[in-house]
């Protein structure tokens, strides 16, 4: 269990100080990172795939291979931009061997078959958005992700994904108009 | 604006709505990163990030860009300063293609190919540049208020102030320094900065950096007719809003336009270039030089037989106004323009891939019109199937000294059926060899691939062109038909190297996609550009004089650049203008030389091409245009208007004022 790793001192420690310990093999350290960061890495993974089942197989994916990938983290950045950048990254690689395999849906396909179950209401917002999610390209879906899901700033979110802010708010433009046009046509139905 | 506050609101609210992790995958998960973790025993001081393949292709911006990113990153030096006051040259660069007889022999290849891609393979290519996500063209049913809704929608409150100056406010500074992945300078100037890990990342290889002469004295680059990048701009700015800054390649909106360059005389090379010194509209420190190749018309009536085959795209995506009927449309204003032995074929693909129409006669105009009122979209795309059916009609039709191209026509939706572009290009790369050639004209903005476009049209040694309006389609298809369809230089690369004495800085403005190695220029294995009949092609520096105020770069302290012989003794040369061709066919290239002088006359043509230049320069969010703005460039293009005989340059006006207005 998570909770046996995690030493009530390591609780308060800043991110930064807890990657930077694990990277030299604290065990402990990373042990407190991870069991902070699962949910924002799992939250983060369900609003890139659309899929709690495939949004779980990519988290256990992501913690997999974050102690390699954590000594190249060199704290140039918050530790949270570094790991949505991984967790980004993750997606988009899970994504092209997707499409590698066959398979058509890139995420957020899966959905309305997963959530079957779930009462109507629910269901019925569910729908909405993985309708919406699916009107999106994979470019803009992960920069909706990032800005509305993880409420990060353009600038934050810019970082995240490589690009400039200046493309990070055009992404969010066509987003808007994306929407607008979506709207538009079910207003006609 | 509240529809659209709404909407977002929504999202948020949904996506915010995320299942709660389950205990039981949370601990597994949790395990088995720690089951890795004591599997690292040492921790290597390599980066596992950096072992994480970039199997990707390049999106959104062309083949080439990882190449070419690849090829800023080892250019780089340390050698950009912000400010944007100096003294430069504009040189700009105008290749006039000759007009007059074909030789049998110049009548094979066709205009811009892009390096080849094979040769840069054993490079790892680190950078990927993301698409510049096509713009869905919410259009057709747009409606005013609609577009005023947008603009309003600029200004509300979701953090969209950057929009229109994407390099302002660098990223917040607690985030560290993840590659800055600004376009312009941030990036530049961190020479060493770390490659960033994303394959979406736009990084570095953004606009041409100034480059110090002492360090760089040369600078190598192969041709560009291509143009759809201004068509792109110019569907963005209509349907009221900036275009993507990387949507935007300064120099494929400089070519867009005819200028009235000098032909080539009867007898010499097939396109003749010329040098024009001026001085820099938006930096008063600097010049600018144009080197221009006009490309040599053949008469019509002396050109051969041509063999076309339309590949057309007739997906479900496909049948908006904007796509299949503007095309219908399109190839049937061409048709008046062929001649009775040319030879049209007709392939449609979408679901399956049809030949509609075998070889038949131009001459059977109506035989050609039926079959192509008679394309309907439906289905979905499977475009490698329709290229190979293409490709091998197209084999079939060929006749000697005959000329067989490739027209697709598509939206840019190859995504069902393949699961591999680079294969496709690849694919198209090799059949370029067998002597048939690929064009590109992209329609509409739903799910335009830029990128697929540009690749395909680069390894098909054809040019890639955005229709987005018929008076487009007249302009492409009909009166540039010659120069889309005949090739008359292959391989055409353009080297200058700057007199340190007369140059100290100097900065190749656009082009970006189209840099080569310096050794390259003399390799004639290296893929570059074609230039068609009648194309004109136009390059453009901006150059700082020594001592110049605007000069971006102190003297190095140690360094004392040795004058050489040629600098003392060329007096006023700028520089000397290298160019390299190959006429169709040939193996080994054909080389013209002419020294770049200080005094040339300006033509209204070199401002108004100056002018364009700052327009996107300006929508790239430049840095080194200091205060000068869309008036400006809009004083300047209306000065230089000339005559203008189709409108073109008018055009370009009202895009920079609606640029102007939509920047505010």
């Amino acid at each position: 269990m998570a909770c046996v790793f995690v030493s009530k001192m390591k609780m308060d420690t800043p991110d930064q100080t807890l990657a930077e310990a694990a990277a030299n093999g604290d065990r402990a350290a990373f042990a407190a990172l991870i069991s902070r960061h699962y949910d924002r890495v799992f939250g983060l993974c369900w609003r890139l795939t659309g899929s709690k089942a495939d949004a779980e197989d990519l988290t256990q994916d992501i913690c997999a291979a974050l102690p390699a990938k954590l000594q190249s983290w060199r704290a140039e950045a918050r530790f949270t931009t570094w790991l949505y950048r991984v967790v980004v990254n993750a997606a988009h690689d899970a994504r092209r061997r997707n499409q590698t395999r066959g398979r058509a849906a890139d995420g957020w396909g899966t959905w309305e078959i997963a959530r079957q179950d779930a009462i109507s209401e629910d269901r019925a917002a569910m729908d909405w958005l993985a309708q919406s999610m699916q009107r999106l390209s994979s470019e803009l879906r992960d920069t909706v992700a990032l800005v509305l899901g993880e409420e990060l700033t353009q600038a934050e979110a810019a970082q995240v994904l490589g690009l400039s802010e200046g493309t990070v708010a055009w992404r969010m433009s066509e987003v808007k108009k994306r929407l607008r046009a979506m709207a538009a046509e079910e207003a006609k139905l | 604006m509240t529809r659209d506050t709404d909407d977002l609101a929504m999202l948020k609210a949904a996506l915010q709505s995320n299942p709660v992790s389950d205990p039981a995958a949370k601990s597994a998960a949790i395990e088995r990163a720690m089951a890795a973790f004591e599997k690292l025993e040492v921790p290597p001081q390599g980066s596992a990030q950096d072992l994480r393949p970039t199997s990707d292709r390049p999106k959104g911006v062309g083949l080439l860009s990882g190449v070419r990113s690849m090829f800023e990153i080892l250019k780089l030096k340390p050698v950009l300063a912000l400010s944007t006051s100096a003294a430069a040259l504009f040189l700009g660069l105008a290749i006039y293609l000759p007009q007059g007889g074909f030789g049998p022999g110049l009548s094979d290849s066709s205009p811009i190919a892009a390096p080849d891609s094979a040769v840069f393979e054993e490079a790892p290519v680190v950078l990927a540049e993301p698409a510049p996500a096509p713009a869905p063209k919410p259009a057709a049913k747009r409606a005013p208020a609609e577009a005023r809704a947008r603009t309003e929608a600029v200004a509300d409150n979701m953090r969209v102030e950057s929009l229109v100056a994407p390099q302002s406010e660098a990223a917040a500074d607690d985030l560290g320094a993840f590659a800055l992945a600004e376009p312009t300078i941030a990036a530049i100037d961190a020479p060493g900065a770390q490659v960033p890990e994303s394959t979406e990342a736009f990084a570095n290889a953004e606009a041409n950096p100034v480059k110090v002469t002492a360090n760089e004295p040369v600078s190598t680059f192969s041709v560009d007719v291509d143009t759809a990048s201004y068509a792109i701009i110019r569907d963005a700015l209509s349907g009221d809003y900036l275009p993507d800054p990387l949507s935007v390649r300064v120099e494929e909106m400089v070519n867009y336009f005819p200028y009235d360059y000098p032909a080539p005389d009867v007898g010499e090379a097939p396109f003749r270039p010329t040098v024009t010194v001026m001085p820099t509209p938006w930096n008063p420190g600097t010049r600018l030089v144009q080197i221009t190749l006009q490309g040599r018309m053949p008469a019509v009536a002396e050109r051969p037989a041509l063999n076309l085959v339309f590949l057309i795209d007739t997906s479900g995506s496909m049948q908006d106004p904007d796509k299949l009927p503007l095309l219908k449309q399109s190839l049937g204003l061409m048709l008046s323009q062929l001649r009775p032995e040319d030879q049209v074929a007709i392939i449609a693909y979408a679901g399956s891939a049809g030949q509609v129409l075998p070889p038949t006669a131009a001459a059977e105009r109506g035989t050609i019109l039926a079959a192509l009122d008679r394309l309907d979209a439906g289905g979905s795309t499977a475009g490698a199937e329709g290229l190979q059916l293409a490709y091998q009609v197209a084999e079939g039709m060929g006749g000697k000294g005959e000329v067989s191209r490739i027209l697709l026509a598509t939206d840019g939706d190859f995504n069902v059926g393949i699961d591999d572009p680079a294969g496709l290009e690849a694919y198209v790369a090799r059949k370029r060899d067998s002597g048939v050639y690929l064009s590109v004209l992209g329609f509409g903005r739903g799910n335009l691939d830029d990128a697929v476009m540009q690749s395909l049209a680069q390894n098909g040694n054809g040019t890639a062109a955005f229709i987005d309006t018929l008076q487009e389609a007249r302009k492409v298809l009909v009166d540039q038909l010659t120069g889309a369809l005949f090739p008359i230089a292959d391989e055409v690369k353009i080297q200058v190297e700057w007199n340190p004495a007369m140059v100290a800085e100097y900065r190749l403005i656009g082009y970006e996609t189209r840099a080569l190695r310096r050794e390259d220029f003399n390799n004639d294995a290296i893929d570059a550009g074609e230039i068609g009949a009648g194309h004109q092609v136009t390059a453009i520096y901006e150059v700082t004089a020594p001592g110049s105020p605007a000069l971006l770069n102190d003297p190095l302290r140690y360094g004392t650049p040795e004058a050489t012989v040629a600098s003392q003794t060329a007096g006023p040369e700028l520089g000397f203008l290298r160019l390299r061709y190959k006429a169709p066919d040939e193996d080994v290239s054909a080389l013209i030389e002419t020294p770049i002088l200080a005094e040339t006359p300006v033509t209204p043509d070199a401002n108004f091409a100056a002018a364009i230049a700052g327009f996107g320069q300006l929508l790239r969010g430049s840095v080194y245009l200091g205060a000068w703005d869309y008036a400006q460039a809009i004083d300047l293009a209306v000065a230089n208007r000339g005559d203008d005989p189709f409108g073109y340059r008018v055009e370009a006006v009202n895009l920079m004022r609606l640029a102007q207005s939509l920047s505010r």
